[in-house]
This record gives C-alpha cells, structure tokens and sequence, in this order.
C-alpha cells in the first residue's frame, strides 16, 4: 500500500514535469510544425548556467532566475537566427537543423562544463516526510514541482486566453497568412512563442536537475518523455500535453519501480507505439488527426 | 484611390500578371473579373504585398506600398480579405473581430459594436467558435473583422464563392450600402461578373494575365461581345 | 527495370570490389580497421538515405537499430556454430523485424511521429542491454568472437597480393562486401517501382495515395529496407568494434548517420558513402586539432560532435542538397547553359512540372 501511494505520488510529480517539456513541445508545434528536439539540450545548457551562478556563491533562485532568463533569450535566438531561415522550406529541413542544434549545444556544453556528472542543489528538502508509520514520498522540492509547474501554466493560460497579445499569437499559430493580413506581425509572435516555450522547458530542465545530477545528456530523455507525453495529448493541445504529462508520469513510475528503471524509455517506446496504433490522434481526440 | 502601375508577377518562370495598371477611385467599387487563372487573386495578393511583383508600383492615396511588408497593410487602410474567406476557425467570432482591430493597431469596442449591428447574426454567435458559422456567416465575419481596421480600401476576393444567390445578393447589397455611406473604396474580384456589375462603379477584365478592357460597370454589362469572350454570361 | 541499369550497377559493383581490394591490400592493419569502420557506417548511412531521401521520413534511431543487429551478432558468435554469412543474414533479419513493428506505428502518421518514435528506439535500446545484464552482458557488453580467417579466403587474398589476411583486414573485406551487395541492392530498389512509388510518396503524398499508391504501406516498406540496411551495418560493426556494449549506441550515434546523410545529400547512394568517410576520417583529425591548440583529451574529443553538428545546420542552410546534391545542380545547370537560350519568353515557359519520378537526381547509381 505505502509503496503504491508513494510510486503514485512519484510519478505525478515526475508527471508534472514532463506535462512542463510537453507543453514547451507543443507551444512550438502548434505554430510552426516542427518538434524541437533541441529543446532538450537548451534546457540542459541552461541548467548549467544556474549551476554557474550557484556556485559563485549567489542563491538558488538567482540561478534559477538566471535559467529561466537564459532560456528566453536562447530560444528568442535560435528561433530568430536559426529557424527563420528555413521558414516555407520543407519540414524535414527544420527538424534537421533542430537536430544539428542538438549536437553543437551537447558538444559546446561538454567543451565548457565538462562531461562529468556535478550535482546540483534543491530548494527544498528532498526527503519524504513522515505519517505516523507511513513514510511518503511527497517532498519538499516535489511541492515546489508541482506548484511551479501549475503556476507557470495559469501564466500561460492567462496569457493566450486573456490578453491581447495571446491573441495575437494564437492567430499567427493557426493561420499565418490571414493573420499577416489583419496585421499581426508573424514573425515576432514566432520569436515569442519559441522563447516562452524555451523558458518553459528550461523551468523542466531545473526541476528534474533538482537534488540530483546533471551532465550534457541529462535531458535527453526528457526529450523522449515530453514527446511521448505531447504525443499522447495529441501534439496540438495543450491541456492535452499536461494531461499527457500525467498519465505517462505515473505508468513510468509504475514501470520504474516494479519492472526496473533501465526500462523506463522502452516502455515509453511501447506507449507511444501503442498510441499511434490505437489513438493516433491522441487520447482525447475525437475527429481523425490533421495529417502533416 | 488605389493605382496599380504596370504590375508584373511571376511565380517561378510563369508569369502570372503582366503589366497592370488601374486605378480603383474613392468611395467606389471596381469589380476585377476574368476567367479562372486569369490572374485575379494574384493581383490581390500583390497589391498587399504576399507576393512580391516583379516590377510595376502599388499607390495607396499616393504613398508607395509595393516594398511595405503585408503585417503593415492594414494600419495604412488596406484591408485583404482572402479568398476561402480566411475565418481563424480555432479562434470565436468576438476574437476574430477582435483581431481585426488590434492587427491594425486601433482596437475600439464601439468598432465592435458598429459590426454587431451591421451583422446582428455575428453578435448572437459572439461567443461562438467561427468554426460553427455558415459560409455566409463566415463571409460577414470576415468583412466585418476587415471593417475593424477601420480601412480606407477594401481588397475582397471571390465574396460569392460557394454561396447560394439569396446570400450574395444580401452581402452586396450590404457592401454597396458601406460604399455609399462610409466612402469606401472596394476593389471586388469576382468570377461571378454578372453580380459583380451589378453592383460596381468600374470593371476591369483580366485574360492571361494582362489587362483586356477598363471600363464602367454599365458599359462592360452592356457588351455582348465582351461578355461572351471574357465573362462567360 | 532496365536491363543496362542492372548491368551498370553491377559493373560499379565490380569496379568498387576491384578498388576495395587495392585499397585493403595497400593500407596497414590500422587504416584498414579504419575502412571497416567506414564499411559499417557506410551501410547504415545506405538505408538511412532510403528512408529519408527517397521517402522523405526522418529516423534518429539507427544507431538503437544498429545495436540490435549488433548484440545478435555477438550472441549468434558466441556459439561459433554458424556461418558468417548466416550470421549477418540473421541479425539483419532480427533487426527487420524489429523495425517492421515500429514502422507500422509509426508510418501510420509520419512527419514527427516517426521522428520521435526513432527517438524514443535511441534512448530505450540501451537500457534493455542494462537490464537484461545477464545475457546482453550489462554496461561491460559482450565480446565479440570473430571467426577465423577461412582458408579458401585467405588463400583467394594471397593469390592476389601474396599477402596474409589478418583479422582486421578479413572484417574490412566482409564490411566492404557487405556495402557493395547493399548499395547495388538499393541502387536497384530505388530505380524500380518501389523506389518510384517512394518517392512519389515524399514528394506529394495526396497526389501519391490518388494514384493508387498505399501511403502506409510505402512508408513500412521503406522503414523496414532501411532497418534491414541498419542491422547488416550493426553487425559489422560488432565484428569491426569487437564488443558491443551500451555505451556505443548513444543518441550520438544515430544522429552522426543522420549528418552523414545530409552532408552527402539526402537521396544519394554516393553521398551517404562520402558521409561515411567523413565520420571515419573528421574525429582524428579534428581532436588532433584540438590537442594542438592547446585543448584536454577529453575536450578535443568533443570537437568532432561539434562540428558533425555544424555541418549538419550549415549544410541545412547553406546547402540544402547536400555536397553531392550540390555538385550535380551545378554541373546540370553548366548543361543547360551551354544547350539552351537562356531567355526563355517567360510566357511560354511550361509551368515546372510536377516532378516526375524518373528524372531525380536520387535516383542513384
């Protein structure tokens, strides 16, 4: 019983994360069809600039301030030096080149960090806390998972559904041309949305280095996870990534901690395949998926 | 005015207008009409600027658009109103129009409320998502999210398209109502010539791409020949 | 096909073997380790160029894809019961199979879907080898058992050069045997129907499926030869490497494949082996570039990801058909210049045609 609760809770804290990375997926899906499997390294690359400025002795939330600043203008940058050039050319080139980022970032975070596993702190504690006899699994640094993640996604929703500007970005996301015609400048909305969507999977990359150990493949993972959780919401949705997170969150750590963690991805693998045969249009669709 | 000078675009190594010149007067519609592929929507989408000419000139009241990049069309008064209409459908009625006026720069709810009583059935369905709408709703949304931007010009293409005759005739009927009230001026692209000339100023006629005839509305209607050759009616 | 197409394709196959032996005859033990190494890569790059230049899909686990024709391999040699060929033969076939399965998840929706599917093959193939630490032999891996040199081989190879066959040079000749039977079948397969329909498939998928051709269908099979190709280089590997252990097949792996396909021009045969060469010879030189300037061992070896990763976004900007892809465009448009009047009255010129199959410059030798 106290092992099934406390696999549950496991993994709808590591559920929120990927529901984080999934979101930061479809935040760049949905306005420019490319999945950027760059997001992982460049949340890795700015989990070492926290891990920098944490160790010139500044707080954590400097650091974490400092991630998640680094995380918008990296993506402001690659969407703007990178991506841009490639717009209206075929998709495969896009994702290409997400995937050249992928190495140069590994590559250049190896070359400045090293390949070496640091580890890297947590706010909070890390260590369950106790009920009577029953030890559980929810930590400190879980709360502040969890809570981050709600947190930065009622930003997002606000944003898209109650300002002037989501607005604005969600119209160039479903239709460009229209709304290049009503006056909606693309091509920023386009930076916007890479940049937020960098900040959101920097704040994932944070929360999975929290209390444990970092090195330039930390993420890579992560990657496979968020996509899968993407994937499973459906890839255009964004209550369909959180929820997505979620389910794939906890059946992971249901697989972790009764068949082996070595299994993590594969069983992932087996999701994802099982998804696409049965629901390839998501687990909350109902009309047949848009055909890209 | 609008004027065109000498316009020509190609795709590739096709071209698809050449040398096009005319001017569409204030507070009055100029019907473009011509066969399929005769290179219509091409013009639309040259005049605001979705693709690039080859050579010639766009003047809006005198100012010099064909270098300004679409995103800024409508701040200047042009409005473009797509062909397949180009309703967001993701997107509810009130946010499309709502878009209309902030893509332009100049969102005011009076705008909003302007449209709602011109289009009574758009305000029922505010809250609706666009993609619910009728093709004949989704026509009036799009005209009234043009009409948010409050534009000097209005670029219409293929309004009539898939609608049935009862739905065109009331759309134009509300179009000429727009021109006669507000002054605008309206450059109207229509396969359907005859209830386009019936409610335009000026018709020009385009074959392959160039020019054929400009002439006045009554005058086009009243060429057999002409009609025969390029307007199919 | 073409009869003279097979024929040409044939008498390329004969050339190269005659070049491959020149080549392995002339070179010492290390470089011809070397070629091995290039053998391998060459084969997988092969059936990468398949699936994404003739079928436009993107894998980015070919290297999960190589680990299993790899650990078969290493587990069929430990009995030392089998032929060679057999061998190889089986742990292609294992491979096939297993790529067939994630082909027909995956083909169903292509674009992303098999993209990340290929992902998700890259990150879990290895901690199925962990887990299973007892027969797949854990992060240690398992020790290859090359066989030895057949006499009717070493033999043949004196007889040629009057040289012995070391072991090293004996896996360069299956390695290398090994490419030209898969590029001379794949050269075939992209010139036949199948190869047509591939790409008609890539190019305008609605106009392909109202032709009559089964999307999915086209996608699987594409995935499956390209898996097949990626197993058979997975093997040699094995043999080439002498170990298989988890930490061979990383993520890096699959994505150097993936440059090397780009950087030789997605579609071309010529181009995936040109990208082969350049994963065997770039990481020496450019980590002895590093330790020149002044850089630690283990930072001059992340100069070679580097600039794989470089490469694959510059040639993406820059050139998008790829080196070889490049070469052709301009050697075409010298012709062009030289046979046509340039001045074409643009009124007349025929609409660029929907590109028709036969004329691609993927259609390789």
């Amino acid at each position: 019983m106290q092992q099934l609760l406390n696999t549950l809770l496991t993994g709808l804290t590591l559920g929120m994360v990927y529901a984080a990375f999934a979101l930061a997926l479809v935040l760049i899906w949905r306005s420019t069809r490319i999945i950027n499997f760059a997001q992982a390294p460049m949340a890795m690359i700015t989990t070492y600039v926290a891990l920098t400025v944490i160790d010139a002795d500044y707080s954590y939330w400097v650091g974490f301030t400092a991630a998640l600043l680094s995380g918008l203008v990296l993506g402001a940058a690659i969407e703007r030096l990178v991506i841009r050039p490639v717009e209206g050319k075929p998709h495969i080139n896009a994702v290409i080149l997400t995937l050249g980022l992928f190495i140069v970032i590994h590559a250049v975070a190896a070359l400045l960090f090293g390949s070496r596993y640091r580890s890297f702190p947590a706010p909070f504690g890390v260590r369950g806390f106790q009920v009577g006899e029953v030890n559980v699994a929810l930590t400190g640094f879980g709360i502040f998972t969890i809570g981050s993640v709600v947190v930065v996604m009622l930003l997002l929703v606000a944003l898209f559904r109650g300002t002037d500007l989501g607005l604005m970005m969600r119209a160039a996301a479903f239709n460009q041309e229209v709304a290049r015609l009503l006056g909606v400048r693309v091509g920023r909305m386009f930076t916007l949305g890479w940049a937020l969507a960098a900040l959101v999977g920097s704040l994932s990359g944070l929360l999975i280095a929290g209390g444990s150990l970092v090195h330039p493949s930390y993420m890579d993972s992560a990657v496979v996870f968020g996509f899968v959780a993407a994937v499973l919401g459906g890839l255009d949705s964004p209550v369909g990534a959180v929820v997505g997170g979620l389910v794939l969150g906890v059946s992971l750590s249901f697989v972790s901690g009764y068949v082996g963690s070595e299994l993590v991805a594969l069983a992932a693998l087996g999701i994802l395949m099982v998804v696409l045969l049965l629901r390839p249009g998501g687990l909350f669709s109902h009309a047949t998926p848009r055909r890209v | 005015m609008l004027e065109v000078h000498d316009l020509t675009t190609s795709y590739g190594a096709v071209r698809a207008l050449s040398e096009v010149s005319f001017a569409a007067p204030s507070g009055q519609v100029t019907a473009v009409l011509g066969a399929n592929g005769a290179g219509k929507t091409t013009l639309l989408r040259t005049i605001s600027g979705l693709v690039r000419p080859r050579s010639g000139r766009v003047l809006l009241d005198d100012r010099d658009l064909t270098r300004t990049p679409t995103e800024q069309m409508a701040a200047l008064g042009l409005s473009h109103v797509p062909e397949g209409r180009g309703v967001i459908t993701e997107l509810t009625v009130e946010e499309n129009l709502r878009l209309g006026g902030l893509g332009a720069g100049r969102f005011r709810p009076a705008d909003l409320d302007r449209v709602f009583a011109l289009f009574p059935v758009l305000a029922d369905r505010r809250r609706a998502t666009a993609h619910v709408l009728s093709g004949g709703e989704r026509q009036m949304l799009v005209i009234g999210r043009a009409l948010m931007a409050d534009p000097r010009v209005l670029l219409l293409d293929e309004p009539s398209l898939g609608l049935a005759p009862r739905v065109v005739a009331q759309i134009f009927a509300l179009l000429r109502g727009l021109v006669t009230a507000e002054g605008l001026t309206v450059v109207l692209v229509e396969q359907n010539a005859r209830s386009a000339l019936s409610i335009a100023d000026h018709g020009v006629v385009l074959n392959l791409g160039r020019l054929v005839v400009r002439a006045k509305a009554s005058v086009l209607a009243a060429d057999e020949q002409l009609r025969h050759a390029y307007l199919g009616f | 096909m073409a009869r003279s197409v097979l024929l040409r394709h044939l008498g390329l196959a004969v050339l190269g073997l005659v070049v491959v032996v020149l080549v392995l005859e002339s070179t010492s033990a290390f470089r011809n380790a070397q070629f091995a190494t290039m053998a391998y890569l060459g084969i997988a790059a092969g059936g990468l160029t398949v699936l994404t230049g003739l079928n436009g899909q993107l894998s980015l686990g070919h290297g999960a894809l190589m680990a299993i024709g790899a650990y078969t391999t290493a587990l069929l040699l430990q009995d030392q019961q089998l032929p060679l060929v057999a061998v190889l033969l089986v742990a292609s076939a294992v491979t096939t199979l297993i790529g067939a399965v994630i082909g027909v998840a995956a083909a169903r929706l292509h674009g992303p879907y098999i993209a990340g599917a290929t992902l998700a093959l890259a990150v879990a193939v290895p901690g199925v080898a962990l887990y299973f630490n007892d027969q797949l032999g854990g992060e240690q891996g398992l020790n290859v058992f090359v066989p030895d040199v057949p006499g009717w081989f070493a033999d043949a190879v004196y007889f040629l050069s009057a040289q012995d066959v070391s072991g090293s040079k004996y896996v360069a000749y299956v390695g290398w045997l090994s490419l030209i039977v898969t590029f001379v079948l794949l050269a075939n397969l992209s010139r036949s129907r199948v190869g047509r329909t591939w790409r008609a498939v890539r190019d305008d998928e609605v106009a392909a499926e109202i032709a009559g051709i089964p999307l999915g269908r086209a996608r699987v099979l594409a995935f499956v030869v390209s898996a097949a190709c990626a197993g058979l280089g997975g093997a040699v590997m094995a043999l080439t490497v002498r170990i298989t252990a988890p930490s061979g097949f990383t993520l890096t792996l699959s994505l150097s494949l993936l440059t090397a396909v780009v950087l030789g021009g997605l579609g071309s045969l010529t181009g995936a082996l040109l990208g082969a060469a350049l994963l065997t010879f770039l990481p020496q030189l450019v980590t002895s570039l590093g330790l020149d300037v002044g850089l630690s061992d283990l930072q001059s070896a992340q100069l070679a990801p580097l600039v794989y990763g470089l490469t694959l976004a510059l040639v993406i900007l820059l050139a998008p058909a790829g080196i070889v892809g490049s070469v052709r465009a301009r050697w075409r448009r010298q012709q062009e210049r030289a046979t046509h009047d340039y001045d074409l009255p643009t009124t007349t010129a025929p609409p660029s045609p929907a590109r028709t199959p036969g004329d691609e410059p993927g259609g390789d030798k």
